[in-house]
């Protein structure tokens, strides 16, 4: 009994401590703007403060922010499920076959995965430049994916070496060619390896901040993090503050629901009953 | 439905190793061919061979009329049972049933009739809906073999596919396989290392050592004619006894006493030295139960009993002996091989039930030398064999085993 209340009380300092500031957004995201400048410092608007949900409706109706949803939406669904696809393909050459030069694809994958993001900055925006790629989706996706995949190639391969070899023999001898052991057998397996992947992938696609501010220059590729930057509003020196606290929490939103559709399919022991324990 | 014909086949791993070399086996079109041996024997390889999971060095595997050799496995339309199963766990047991047949895009009515009729066949019936993770062993074995018979394989293979259950559900499952082996009357290679399933369920058995084919034999022929001390030792339980034996004329010294054995198994004996002679425990009976008859076609001598098992219709009397250092090595040798544990040495005789004898006494024991093979200690071949009712037996120099 005691042990419950200890693990209670600990879970509340857990989520107070996590869900403060996302309260915060969420309280100054219903203020006016007059309110704020003004200086308002309750939780919940004072009498008169309230602006509702105007600046939500504002928010959704700057051109400039629903662009950028988009772009954001776009370029990390492309980005994760390009991803995925070859961090599937990948990783199960790496767990089921031997090949030379394995343990050299693994650690490069892994120190890539390590390498500073803001040191490939420069570079990159030269490149990009040059080849024409700047200020575009691909411009975006390509080094997306490519400090994604590692990691996902990672979490991928030890799924796959989790699963039976002779469940895909089994498939072969059931007259499966290679290709249909793999996308009727192994891959539903690996589905929570893959959705585990998918995840990672869209978190750093949709969170990033360096490429999505140095790569772009219009609204054309800008993703959300770098556009609320520019959402400076009319006066320079007095920044909309709770339009920003609302565009901000309408960029949480689609995470969130991907995370919770995502992590159904993250279902423990899939394999289970495959073969006697 | 298809013969299968191993040719001379060999395989070597990259470190050289053979894990089978030169093995020959014909499995006519519906036998029952059983391989069996202790573990790294290479009869999974073997068998894996056959189904194309394992690549061939050397040699031809024939099944019907094709060479199969660089055929993929689904190419070779067999069906095989794997050790643990193997089912899909994402499936439902009907669709894991329905699984080849629908690789082989049969249509949807086809696949229901023969899915249906193949869960009516091994009674999985109120349990098609349902994923293999909530299944008994049992059952998941069902399924496993559901999987296979689905099709219209030209033959099953199984790898030790009841070693996963328990004592009682094995019999069971053994029976099973035997029924329905005869009722579809197809093609069957089964592995093994369990003697008892290879003695039960085979029309022929191929016994294995070290990837040399040791003998390949009906039951009864292994049995009553074992080509050498390794096939002797592995068939039958408990196993049969080896003792040290001098042959001059008709009687054999052993370790208990002088016995007198036929002529003509003393004749093939003769001029070899110190031999190993091989008895199995019911060729011994105590000698006071032994009808009058029967006592003249064998010897009696006495023997004090250490231990004695009753187990109501039978019991098993230890006797202890003391084996030369030559004979010692060998049978020793004998244990490894047949991956068990190197005991003393001492004799196992299987006694009527009704018989009196209790440990520590000293009884009179009759045994029944007609039955006693004599083997050579050095090269392990059974000199007494009676080459007619023995199959094919690989020659000494072949079956040899190599050290390293």
């Amino acid at each position: 009994m005691r042990n419950k209340v200890g693990i209670f009380i600990g879970c509340v300092l857990i989520l107070l401590w996590c869900l403060l500031p996302v309260a915060w957004i969420i309280s100054l995201s219903f203020k006016s703007q007059a309110a704020i400048t003004n200086g308002s410092p309750g939780f919940f608007p004072a009498s008169g403060d309230g602006a509702g949900w105007s600046n939500y409706s504002d928010v959704l109706a700057n051109d400039q922010f629903r662009r950028a949803i988009l772009n954001s939406i776009g370029i990390s669904l492309i980005a994760t499920v390009l991803s995925v696809i070859i961090a599937t393909l990948a990783a199960y050459a790496i767990a089921r076959l031997e090949f030379k030069g394995k343990k050299f694809v693994l650690t490069m994958a892994l120190a890539i995965a390590m390498f500073p993001v803001v040191s490939l900055v420069g570079p990159l925006f030269d490149m990009w430049r040059t080849i024409g790629l700047y200020d575009t989706w691909p411009g975006l996706i390509i080094p997306y994916m490519s400090f994604t995949l590692p990691l996902a190639i990672w979490t991928l391969s030890a799924f796959f070496r989790e699963i039976p070899w002779e469940l895909e023999q089994a498939a072969q001898v059931d007259g499966a060619t290679s290709w249909q052991a793999f996308r009727r057998v192994i891959v539903p397996l690996a589905a929570p390896g893959v959705f585990t992947a998918a995840i990672l992938t869209f978190f750093f696609a949709w969170n990033d901040f360096v490429f999505g501010i140095s790569l772009t220059s219009t609204e054309s590729a800008r993703p959300i993090p770098a556009a609320l930057t520019f959402f400076v509003g009319a006066d320079p020196f007095n920044r909309p503050a709770s339009l920003l606290a609302a565009g901000a929490v309408v960029s949480t939103i689609p995470i969130i629901f991907i995370v919770l559709i995502f992590q159904r399919k993250i279902v423990a022991g899939l394999t289970s009953g495959a073969v006697k324990g | 439905m298809a013969a299968i014909d191993i040719k001379h086949i060999v395989k070597k791993y990259d470190d050289g190793f053979p894990a089978v070399n030169d093995v020959s086996i014909d499995v006519a079109d519906g036998e029952f061919m059983i391989l069996v041996g202790p573990s790294g024997c290479g009869k999974s390889t073997l068998l894996r061979m056959i189904v194309g999971l394992e690549d061939i060095t050397s040699g031809e595997m024939v099944i019907g009329d094709r060479v199969v050799n660089d055929l993929a496995p689904r190419e070779r339309n067999l069906a095989m049972v794997f050790q643990n199963y193997a089912l899909y766990p994402h499936l439902t047991v009907y669709d894991n049933i329905a699984f080849p047949l629908r690789l082989a895009k049969a249509d949807e009515a086809t696949v229901d009739e023969k899915v249906r009729a193949a869960s009516k066949t091994l009674e999985l019936d109120e349990h098609l809906d349902r994923k293999p993770a909530n299944l008994s062993g049992g059952q998941r074995q069902r399924v496993a073999m559901g999987r296979a018979i689905v099709r219209d394989a030209d033959a099953f293979l199984f790898d030790e596919p009841l070693s996963n259950l328990d004592a009682k559900l094995r019999g069971q499952m053994r029976s099973e396989i035997a029924r329905l082996q005869k009722k579809l009357g197809i093609t069957t290679v089964y592995v093994t290392h369990d003697q008892i399933e290879a003695m039960t369920l085979g029309d022929r058995v191929a016994v294995l050592k070290r990837g040399i084919l040791q003998q390949l034999a009906t039951p009864r022929e292994l049995y009553s004619n074992p080509g050498n001390l390794f096939v002797a030792g592995f068939i039958g339980s408990p196993p049969m006894n080896f003792l040290p034996a001098k042959v001059e004329g008709t009687s054999v010294e052993l370790p208990f006493g002088t016995v007198e054995i036929p002529a003509d198994k003393a004749e093939k004996a003769a001029g070899h030295g110190l031999l190993i002679a091989g008895i199995r425990p019911e060729a011994f009976e105590d000698a006071s139960v032994v009808e009058e008859s029967k006592k003249r076609s064998g010897s009696t001598f006495k023997a004090t009993v250490e231990v004695v098992e009753w187990l109501g219709s039978e019991a098993f009397a230890y006797i202890p002996f003391e084996a030369p250092p030559e004979v010692q090595k060998q049978l020793q040798q004998l244990e490894r091989d047949l991956d068990g544990e190197s005991l003393r040495t001492q004799l196992v005789i299987s006694l009527d039930g009704s018989s009196m004898v209790a440990a520590g006494d000293e009884a009179e024991i009759w045994v029944d030398t007609t039955k006693m093979h004599l083997f050579d200690p050095s090269t392990g071949e059974n000199l007494t064999i009676d080459h007619e009712h023995a199959g094919r037996v690989t020659p000494v120099a072949e079956s040899a085993p190599q050290e390293g």
